[in-house]
C-alpha cells in the first residue's frame, strides 16, 4: 500500500533534476546551448516562485488573455450522442484563439525580466507563431517565427497574421518542410544568437526545462476545469480528452487531475489516413522510443532512426514527437492514448458547428471526434470534459478545399 | 593505446599539426566514400571524420544538412556506415576514424551493439552532436568497454567545470567549437578562440581540436598554430557539392583543399619551429 502510494505521489513529482520522466525527457542539445538552458532553468525558478512575478502573470492572463475562459456545457450535442453529458473547455474563446497564449504570455514575461530583446519560435499550424508575435508586438521585442514552406501554404491566414503583428516570418524550406524542420530551424537560430534571444517553444517537448514550463504554464486550463465542473456539477469528471501533437493542451487539462485516479485521460493523437496506413502523426500510438529535438520521447522514425514524414489534415498535430511527460504517463498507464482519422475529425468538425455553433479547430477536433465515439457508450449522468484547444476559423482553407469548395 | 592518442602522440614526436577532414558518409554516393577516405589520406588527413546521415541535423549549416539529404537519398543507415569504416579498413589500418552525428540512430540500434560493431569494423572514436556529458554515461560506458573513444564537443560558452567534466568522460580529443552557431557559419574569430584554448589547456591535458568555420588554408594554419588538431567540414563539403553532378571528379579534385591546408599548416609549423 505504502508503495503504491509512493508510486502515486510520483505522477506530478516529475520531472526529476535534470528533467528526466523516467526514461523520458532530458537535455539532448549540442553543447552551446547548455549554458543558456542553464541560465533559463535558474531564471524560471526564481520567477516561478517570485510574487511579483505571478501577479504579473494572473494579471495578463485575465486582462490580455481573457481568463477564465468558460467551461459550457454543450447539451445539444450530448443529447443527440444519446450518452455522457459533454463539457467543452473554451481554450478557443482566448485572445487569438486557442491554448497557445496561455503560455507565450508567460515566456514573453520570463524573456522581460531576463533582458531579451529578440524572441523566436517555431510554429506548426500557426496559432503558436501568432500567439508569440502577439506577446512581441506587446512587450515591443522582435520577433522571428519559424515556419515550414508546406504549413506556410496551408495556414497563409496565421502567416497574415503574423506578419500584421511585425514578425518576420522565415520560411523553413529543408527536410519535409513542416513543423519538425522550422523546429530545427529555429534551435539553429538560437545556437547562433543565444546571447540576445529567448526561444518560446510552444509545447511541452524540446529539452529541459522547457517541458515543465510550458506544462506549468498551460495547467491554468485544467486548475480552472477542474473548479468549474465542481462548480457547476458538485463532482469531478468521468473522463478527460484533449488532442495530443505535442501535448501541451492536453498536459495542461490534465496534469491538475493526474491524481484523481477515477477520472479517465485520454490522449487523442491524429490518425491521420489511419494507423494501418502509416501515413499519421501517432508516435505514441504507433511509434518507438528515441531522441529528437531535445528530449527522449515516443518518435515517429524508421528502422535506421531517421525520423519519418508525418501526416495529418491538422498542421498543428503533424509532428513526429510528442511532449516526454506523456510518453512517460502512457508507459505507467496513467493517460490512454487513442487516435482518430482525419475523416473522423472532420466529422466532429462539422458536427460540433452545426449543433452547438462553436467551430473548432481541426486540432480540437480529433479530441471531439474522440468524444463522439466515447460518450454514447456512457449513462447520461457521465461526465466528460473536452479540451476546446482552439477555434476553427483558421481551417476554413483546408476544410473548404477539402470539399472541393473555393472561397 | 587507442589509435587516436597513438596518432597525437606520434604527431607530436614529429611536430606536426593533425588535419582532421569531415565528410557525410554516402554523399554524394555511397560508391563515392572509402575512395574518397583514402584520398583525403593521401591528401595529408592525419584523422578523418565520418559524418553519420540525419533526417534532423540541428547543429548543422545549410551545406551539411544538404549532405545528409543527399546521402539518405540512398538509405545511407548506421550499419551502413559501419560498413564503410570496415571496407577502409582493407587498406589502411592506421590512419583514425572518428564517426560524427546524431543520438537517435545509435539509440535505435543500441548502445552495446552499436560500440561492438563500431570497434569490430575498425571506428576509433565516436562523436555525437547532441549527446552533452550530463546525458552521456550510459553511453561512454559503452563505448569505453570497447576501447572507442567519446569525444565531446566544447563551446566559447562552456564553463571549467563542464570542460573537466568532458575531459574525465571524453577520450582522444577534445573538439572545441570556435563559435556558437552551426557549422559552415563565417564567424571565426582566432584571437578569441586562442583566448578560449588556453582556458581549455588549463582543465585538461587531452589534445584540442578546433572547427567550425575553418574554410581555407590561411584560416587552417591560423588556427593550426596554437591548437592540435583543425577539424575542416563545410568547406570540404562545399567541393563535394559542387561536384555532385560529376561524381567521378569527387576522388581526385575534392581532396584538392585537404591538401592546400595541409601545406599551408606544415609551412607555418615549420616557419615558426626555426
Amino acid at each position: 500500500m505504502q508503495a503504491k502510494q509512493a508510486n502515486e505521489s510520483a505522477l506530478t513529482d516529475l520531472p526529476d533534476a535534470n528533467g528526466h520522466f523516467g526514461p523520458y525527457g532530458g537535455c539532448f542539445v549540442a553543447e552551446t546551448l547548455m549554458q543558456p538552458l542553464q541560465e533559463l532553468r535558474i531564471a524560471y525558478e526564481q520567477y516561478s516562485r517570485d510574487p511579483d512575478f505571478q501577479a504579473e502573470l494572473e494579471a495578463d492572463l485575465k486582462h490580455f488573455v481573457g481568463r477564465p475562459s468558460p467551461l459550457y456545457h454543450a447539451e445539444r450535442w450530448s443529447r443527440q450522442l444519446g450518452g455522457a453529458q459533454i463539457y467543452l473547455k473554451r481554450e478557443d474563446l482566448n485572445h487569438t484563439g486557442a491554448h497557445k497564449i496561455n503560455n507565450t504570455v508567460g515566456q514573453a514575461l520570463l524573456a522581460k525580466r531576463m533582458g531579451k530583446k529578440r524572441v523566436i519560435a517555431e510554429t506548426g499550424a500557426g496559432q503558436h507563431g501568432v500567439a508569440t508575435a502577439t506577446v512581441a508586438a506587446r512587450f515591443g521585442m522582435e520577433c522571428v517565427v519559424y515556419m515550414g514552406a508546406e504549413d506556410i501554404k496551408r495556414q497563409s491566414v496565421n502567416v497574415y497574421r503574423m506578419r500584421l503583428l511585425g514578425a518576420r516570418v522565415e520560411s523553413v524550406e529543408s527536410g519535409s518542410r513542416t513543423l519538425k524542420d522550422a523546429l530545427n530551424e529555429a534551435m539553429r537560430d538560437w545556437v547562433t544568437n543565444v546571447d540576445d534571444t529567448f526561444y518560446i517553444i510552444g509545447t511541452v517537448a524540446g529539452p529541459h526545462p522547457y517541458p515543465v514550463m510550458v506544462r506549468d504554464f498551460q495547467t491554468v486550463i485544467g486548475r480552472e476545469a477542474r473548479e468549474q465542473v465542481l462548480q457547476q456539477t458538485g463532482r469531478l469528471p468521468d473522463a478527460l480528452i484533449a488532442c495530443v501533437g505535442g501535448g501541451s493542451n492536453a498536459i495542461g487539462l490534465f496534469y491538475p487531475f493526474l491524481e484523481d485516479k477515477d477520472v479517465a485521460i485520454y490522449g487523442v493523437e491524429a490518425g491521420g489516413d489511419g494507423i494501418e496506413t502509416g501515413r499519421h502523426a501517432a508516435p505514441l500510438c504507433a511509434g518507438r522510443p528515441g531522441v529528437l529535438h531535445g528530449n527522449r520521447t515516443y518518435l515517429m522514425e524508421d528502422t535506421d532512426g531517421q525520423i519519418i514524414e508525418t501526416h495529418s489534415v491538422s498542421a498543428g498535430l503533424d509532428y513526429p514527437g510528442v511532449g516526454p511527460e506523456h510518453a512517460w504517463l502512457k508507459d505507467c498507464g496513467r493517460v490512454r492514448y487513442v487516435s482518430v482519422t482525419d475523416k473522423q475529425a472532420l466529422e466532429a468538425f462539422h458536427e460540433l458547428t452545426r449543433t452547438e455553433g462553436i467551430m473548432p479547430a481541426l486540432e480540437s477536433s480529433h479530441a471531439l471526434a474522440y468524444a463522439k465515439q466515447l460518450a454514447p457508450t456512457l449513462d447520461k449522468d457521465r461526465i466528460l470534459v473536452v479540451n476546446l484547444s482552439g477555434r476553427g476559423d483558421k481551417d476554413i482553407n483546408t476544410v473548404a478545399a477539402l470539399e472541393g469548395i473555393r472561397i | 593505446m587507442s589509435r587516436i592518442a597513438a596518432q597525437f602522440e606520434s604527431l607530436r614526436e614529429r611536430g606536426r599539426k593533425a588535419l582532421i577532414p569531415y565528410i557525410t558518409a554516402g554523399d554524394p554516393h555511397p560508391e563515392v566514400t572509402v575512395p574518397l577516405m583514402h584520398a583525403l589520406v593521401e591528401a595529408g588527413a592525419d584523422i578523418l571524420e565520418l559524418g553519420v546521415p540525419f533526417s534532423d541535423p540541428m547543429a548543422d549549416g545549410p551545406v551539411i544538412q544538404a549532405a545528409c539529404e543527399r546521402a539518405l537519398k540512398h538509405h545511407v543507415s548506421l550499419t551502413r556506415v559501419i560498413d564503410m569504416v570496415r571496407a577502409f579498413r582493407e587498406r589502411d589500418q592506421y590512419t583514425p576514424v572518428v564517426l560524427m552525428g546524431y543520438l537517435n540512430p545509435i539509440e535505435v540500434m543500441g548502445y552495446e551493439t552499436f560500440a561492438q560493431t563500431a570497434r569490430e569494423a575498425g571506428v576509433d572514436g565516436v562523436l555525437t552532436v547532441d549527446l552533452p556529458p550530463e546525458e552521456s554515461h550510459d553511453l561512454v560506458h559503452c563505448l569505453k568497454a570497447q576501447k572507442l573513444d567519446p569525444i565531446f564537443l566544447c563551446a566559447p560558452n562552456s564553463d571549467a567545470d563542464r570542460i573537466r567534466q568532458m575531459s574525465e568522460l571524453g577520450g582522444g580529443f577534445l573538439y572545441y567549437v570556435s563559435f556558437k552557431g552551426v557549422t559552415g557559419a563565417n564567424r571565426l574569430d582566432v584571437q578569441s578562440v586562442r583566448d578560449k584554448l588556453a582556458q581549455i589547456r588549463a582543465e585538461t591535458d587531452m589534445p584540442v581540436g578546433v572547427g567550425f568555420g575553418i574554410r581555407d588554408a590561411a584560416s587552417a594554419a591560423s588556427i593550426a598554430a596554437f591548437s592540435d588538431a583543425v577539424v575542416v567540414g563545410s568547406a570540404l563539403v562545399k567541393r563535394i557539392a559542387d561536384l555532385a553532378e560529376r561524381p567521378d571528379q569527387i576522388v581526385a579534385r575534392a581532396p584538392e583543399i585537404i591538401a592546400e591546408m595541409r601545406k599551408a599548416i606544415d609551412q607555418a609549423t615549420v616557419a615558426r619551429a626555426s
